[in-house]
């Protein structure tokens, strides 16, 4: 196992589908014509790196510039690990939501809930050297759009990962345990049963800091490798 | 054996983790010869995607401190995109094949729910007649939707159409 190992294709009933009419925005976007399977070379296994000099975390979304944000003070911590359970290190997770009252600061976000001078609601940690990450933000607050009447998001943190190559890539997002809403939700639904319950992350009172922080636990699982070498030769 | 995280969209608020300078994979001091390339995204009823994130990797030059090889950037309320980096070379293929220069390309966008794949190739390339990804493409006249067309001096420009009769070809790696 190298790092010119291919990595294994998806599980079938992992990832939603691009035509999923539930979600109105995929109506125009989704491509008709099936994906053209094309084997992995040097381009698809390999992958950036970025390096904290270049590429400085922000592992506190719950301040800017000493200030506390208002909402649920949370901590979020988990791993990176492949399908085969094995850690990916100093590997750039991005981090972005909407503050406390469901508002993101974004010009395109009109919700009438206020925003936050002291919640911008961008991140940036690494994995250390055995795949653990940690951060502090606020519990993100629901929010409605315009995807079907009074339709509402639940609450969700946005995730972007790189892993160690071009195919492991990964945007997703996690959710919180118990929100009624994910029951409702068309974008969480997308995803086959089975597979859908792997975006919910888990209260964890050991995370927690005692008279500070609450603590969810929200591990991610890349694509691991397949057992044989890229054809060589 | 662990299930794969499922992917999600990235929704019309990413730019929240959006840098502007990242579209530009040379401002970290890299040599080579310099192309910037841009395009325009639209959707299966001709309407700008104004909202995608567009992403491109390649394996030539190789990344190191100077060049990271990959770069991201937000498309323009008319669905345009624009990079500056170095023009790849040809990069090796699986056994003896040659693959003709090209880029990686990745698009994001509210409404899709799982990222789209892409590559973009440099027209008049003569390897472009033998590069294998292009040859498992089917019917042949829709390899073209990968194929960037010059656009002035050290300029290529590759337009995306996500959906309808011209639509791009989009890879599962």
């Amino acid at each position: 196992m190298n790092e010119w190992n291919p990595f294994r294709s998806l599980a079938a009933g992992t990832n939603p589908a691009n035509d999923t009419p539930a979600y109105r925005s995929t109506a125009f976007r989704h491509p008709t014509a099936p994906l053209v399977k094309i084997p992995q070379t040097v381009t698809e296994i390999s992958g950036p790196r970025f390096s904290p000099a270049h590429f400085p975390p922000m592992s506190d979304l719950s301040t800017v510039n000493g200030r506390a944000a208002l909402g649920e003070r949370i901590i979020v911590a988990g791993t990176v690990t492949d399908e085969d359970g094995r850690p990916v290190p100093n590997t750039m997770i991005e981090i972005w939501q909407a503050n406390a009252a469901g508002r993101y600061d974004h010009e395109r976000d009109q919700h009438d809930a206020p925003l936050d001078p002291n919640f911008h609601g961008e991140g940036r940690v690494f994995t250390d050297a055995d795949g653990h990450y940690r951060f502090i933000s606020v519990k993100p607050g629901s929010y409605p759009w315009r995807n079907h009447p009074n339709a509402w998001r639940p609450n969700h943190i946005h995730f972007s990962l790189f892993g160690p190559g071009f195919a492991t890539r990964l945007i997703t997002q996690m959710y919180f345990p118990g929100d009624p809403l994910l029951a409702l939700d068309p974008i969480y639904l997308a995803v086959p049963a089975g597979a859908r319950e792997r975006l919910i992350s888990r209260f964890d009172l050991a995370l927690t800091a005692p008279e500070w922080a609450l603590g969810y636990r929200f591990d991610f699982v890349l694509r691991g490798r397949s057992a044989t070498p890229m054809e060589a030769g | 054996m662990a299930g794969v995280t499922p992917s999600q969209t990235i929704g019309p608020y990413w730019h929240l983790i959006g840098h502007d300078e990242w579209a530009d994979l040379t401002r970290f001091g890299a040599g080579g010869e310099r192309i910037t390339l841009s395009g325009r995204i639209v959707d299966g009823e001709g309407l700008p995607v104004s909202d995608a994130a567009v992403e491109i990797w390649q394996a030539d030059p190789p990344a190191d401190d100077r060049f990271p090889g990959y770069g991201r950037a937000a498309t323009d309320a008319e669905g345009r995109f624009r990079f500056t980096t170095i023009k790849p070379g040809p990069v090796p293929g699986r056994g003896n094949s040659l693959q003709a220069p090209h880029l990686a390309l990745t698009l994001m966008a509210r409404g899709l729910l799982v990222g789209l794949v892409t590559r973009v190739y440099f027209a008049g390339e003569a390897l472009n007649d033998t590069d294998p990804v292009l040859a498992a493409i089917e019917p042949a006249p829709r390899r073209a939707t990968l194929i960037a067309a010059p656009d002035g001096p050290g300029a290529w420009r590759l337009d995306i159409r996500l959906q309808g009769p011209d639509e791009t070809v989009f890879l599962e790696v």
